[in-house]
This record gives structure tokens, C-alpha cells and sequence, in this order.
């Protein structure tokens, strides 16, 4: 069976092409997978569309992507007070914005891992992110129809993976790895430490391996400072 | 009546602390429900929901304590309680969507007196503005209450027939708790139950666009 682990983070990135989509984990600075958005951005890819819960911390995460013009979409949450290489872009028309209720972008993603094509929900009903939406009433409930957001790449960061893909995360920086790890076609992690198959107790495996598709060990950036 | 004291930031979370129940799972937003931690009343044990994956948090860490893998909504570094657990976010948005929580506490700039809920951008700011969890929470907490000062910094009421501002979320808000009055929003309209001490009824309805139903003598807040 071929190796799912990659030596290293410029190689496992080396692929994607430009204008792909691509999920970026992390929240409040916990679980970003910064040493491959780091060699993303190196191999200077151009035209992404960005799925993520923020849009960088200064220059961090996934700031650098916007500091150097390499994001033309993004589909997120929650910007950030500290997102201002994307407000600048933004700001200029450069970078295009779609904000998603942050349980209903997970619900969308889990939507397009487990095969569905979309959902009713009361979240979001009369506000702004209900505009151009099917709305229907269900259990006497206004509600709007919301459909699956796909990537070709999920970038995430795990705290172990063994050799075959299984996955543990280390306290909250689980958040939205996981789900991404589920939802798109190729996930690639990058993790503490790679360990031998049979070291993750079945019980303890957060992410299946099924999900995983490149490793890649990482003991730079972890934090974006 | 500008000059009469109103409730502190820190005073309006210690009332809306008298309104969790012993046992609850509860969700704090930004601004002054993030406060609420530190005004519990005594004697009753509240397990705190972060919509990063933690249910059981615990107070803030201690400097030279922090884990930065271990941070609330805020990105503030964050203690767990025994009994805590972990999960991901389409599982800790599922609580907040699903009923799960008994309380949810957010801030607001604009309630209307049907309880639909502005809290997220102001109009003609400049940037993206952003969402975060604030649509998912007020659409299933099983019970939401909204603290804000009462008024504008201009002094225009918050407390409107209808939201001006961008909407979080329609007919969402349970209970308002300001730097006046703690309000019930019920199906006749805007119940006015409580008021700051030393105001009457009739001071603050002229602070509140919405029509305020006042039923008898209102009593004035107790803060501990």
C-alpha cells in the first residue's frame, strides 16, 4: 500500500492547483494548519477560494494569503478583529466575501461529506444571509433551504496521526478539523508526531483514516503570534 | 433624569446572572454576557458551552498558565472544570441550534418588541462585518437573554417597534437585561418586570420606543 506520509510540507502541497478550493481549519488561533499554509503560500498559488472560520490573525494563519494577493474568494464566519490583510483586499474589491452562519458553514460542509445536497434551517430566516435563498415552512417554522460547500483540499492540523491516517486532536483545537477532514475530495494534515499503526487505541481515533489522505509531520509555526 | 445613575456594565451581567439556574448549560457572547462568569450567584454550578468545542469551561488561565490549544470564543485562554469534554464545532453548533442549552446570553444593538435580535453589524460600517455563531445561537437557545445599555451613546433607544440594523435573528430574544430594566419579551408584547434603582415605569418607557406592557408597580433590580 503507498505511504500516506509525505516528507515534506512544500511536497505535500506541491499539487494544488491555482484557483482550487480549499478548507483551511482553525479557530481562535487553536488548530490552524499554519506551517502548510505557510508552504502554500511559498509556492505562490494564485486565485484560491478560501473556506475558513476567520480570515487570519495579522500575518498569521491565513493572513499571509491575503498580505500577498493569493485569495480571490472567501467563504467564512467571522473575518476577525485582527483580519486586516483581507479588509484591505476586501476593501479594494479584490477579494469577494460569502458570511455563513458558523454552525450552518460546518452543517454545509458536513452536508457535502456525507453525500446530501442541502438542508432546511431556521438559522439566518429575515436576515441578510436569507437573501436569494428558497424559503418553505416546515413545523410551522419559516425556514431556508442552504446547500453543501464542497472543496477540492482541506488543509488541517491533528496533534497524531498514525501511519495510516487516524487522527487525534489535542483540547480545543479539534474545532473545525474534523469536519473539513470530512469534506473534501484530498485532506492533507500536518501533526506533532506520526506514530506506528495500533498506537491510537480504535476507541481513541477522532478522525478516521478513511478521511485522510496525505501526512505530513510539522514542528514549526504553531501559533500565529 | 440624564443624570440619574444607571447600571455598570458589570451590574447589568450581575442582575443577568441571577437569571441562570442551577445545573445549566449556558453560552456567553462578546461584550458584557462575557462578564456574567465572574457574578454567579452562590451556591449553583453552571456549565459553560464555547462554540470552539468545550462544554465545563472554567475560568480564564492564570498568566504563565495558558495553553493557547485551550482558548474560549474570544481567543482568551481558558480553564476547563471537572467534567468538561471536548468536541467539534458542527457538534457544539448542533447545541446551540438543536435546544440544547438552557440559557444563551448575547449582546445587542437593536431588540424589537418582538423580540427580533440586531447584534452583528452596524449599518454603513466599513469592512465585511461578520457573523461568527451568533445566528446559530439565536435561533435554538432554549432561552435567550440580550444585555445592552438601554440607549445609544446619543441616547436613542435600543429597545424599538422594529430593528434598523442588520437582523441576528427574528422573534429569538426571551428576556432583555439593560443598564434599566429587565424586560420579557411574551407573546402581547414587551413585558417591563424590573427597574434600576431609584427609576420608575414611566422614566423608562420614555427611554423605549417599543411600548412597554407594565403591569402594576414594577419592582426595582436586586443586586446582591
Amino acid at each position: 500500500m503507498k505511504s500516506k506520509i509525505i516528507r515534506s510540507l512544500d511536497e505535500a502541497v506541491a499539487d494544488i492547483p491555482d484557483g482550487a478550493r480549499i478548507m483551511f481549519g482553525g479557530f481562535g488561533g487553536a488548530g490552524f494548519p499554519n506551517n502548510l499554509i505557510q508552504a502554500l503560500s511559498r509556492k505562490g498559488i494564485k486565485n484560491i477560494t478560501a473556506i475558513s472560520n476567520n480570515c487570519g490573525t495579522r500575518d498569521g494563519e491565513l493572513g499571509i494569503m491575503f498580505k500577498n494577493g493569493q485569495v480571490k474568494r472567501v467563504i467564512c464566519s467571522f473575518p476577525g478583529p485582527h483580519a486586516n490583510h483581507f479588509q484591505e483586499r476586501f476593501a479594494k474589491g479584490e477579494v469577494t466575501c460569502e458570511l455563513v452562519p458558523q454552525g450552518i458553514l460546518c452543517e454545509r460542509m458536513r452536508a457535502a461529506a456525507a453525500g446530501l445536497s442541502g438542508f432546511y434551517t431556521t438559522v439566518g430566516v429575515g436576515t441578510e444571509v436569507a437573501g436569494g435563498k428558497e424559503e418553505r415552512v416546515i413545523d410551522g417554522k419559516r425556514c431556508i433551504l442552504e446547500g453543501p460547500v464542497h472543496a477540492e483540499f482541506a488543509l488541517i492540523k491533528a496533534e497524531k496521526a498514525d501511519e495510516l491516517g487516524n487522527l487525534t486532536y489535542r483540547l480545543a483545537a479539534r474545532n473545525f478539523n474534523p469536519i473539513m477532514a470530512m469534506a473534501a475530495e484530498t485532506t492533507i494534515v500536518e501533526v506533532e508526531e506520526i506514530v506506528p499503526v495500533g498506537t491510537i487505541a480504535p476507541e481513541n481515533v477522532i478522525t478516521p483514516a478513511i478521511f485522510v489522505h496525505r501526512i505530513v509531520e510539522a514542528k514549526g509555526v504553531r501559533y500565529a503570534g | 433624569m440624564p443624570d440619574k445613575a444607571r447600571l455598570t456594565r458589570e451590574q447589568i451581567a450581575q442582575r443577568a446572572a441571577q437569571e441562570l439556574t442551577d445545573g445549566a448549560y449556558v453560552n456567553l457572547g462578546w461584550g458584557i454576557p462575557n462578564l456574567i462568569s465572574d457574578y454567579l450567584p452562590k451556591g449553583i454550578t453552571v456549565y459553560f458551552h464555547s462554540e470552539n468545542g468545550i462544554l465545563g469551561m472554567g475560568p480564564r488561565a492564570k498568566q504563565g498558565e495558558e495553553d493557547f490549544d485551550l482558548v474560549d470564543a474570544m481567543k482568551v485562554p481558558v480553564t476547563l472544570m471537572p467534567g468538561a469534554s471536548f468536541f467539534n464545532q458542527a457538534d457544539a453548533h448542533l447545541m446551540t441550534r438543536g435546544g440544547h442549552l438552557d440559557v444563551a446570553v448575547l449582546g445587542g444593538f437593536q431588540v424589537s418588541e418582538k423580540g427580533d435580535l440586531a447584534n452583528w453589524k452596524i449599518p454603513g460600517s466599513k469592512g465585511s462585518g461578520g457573523i461568527g455563531g451568533a445566528m446559530d445561537i439565536a435561533a435554538g437557545a432554549k432561552k435567550l437573554i440580550v444585555c445592552m445599555e438601554h440607549t445609544t451613546k446619543d441616547g436613542a433607544p435600543k429597545i424599538v417597534n422594529q430593528c434598523t440594523y442588520p437582523l441576528t435573528g427574528i422573534e429569538c430574544t426571551d428576556t432583555v437585561v439593560t443598564d434599566l430594566a429587565v424586560i420579557d419579551v411574551t407573546p402581547e408584547g414587551p413585558v417591563l418586570r424590573e427597574v434600576a434603582p431609584g427609576w420608575t415605569a414611566e422614566e423608562v418607557q420614555r427611554l423605549t420606543e417599543a411600548r412597554l406592557i407594565v403591569r402594576g408597580k414594577v419592582p426595582e433590580m436586586r443586586l446582591g
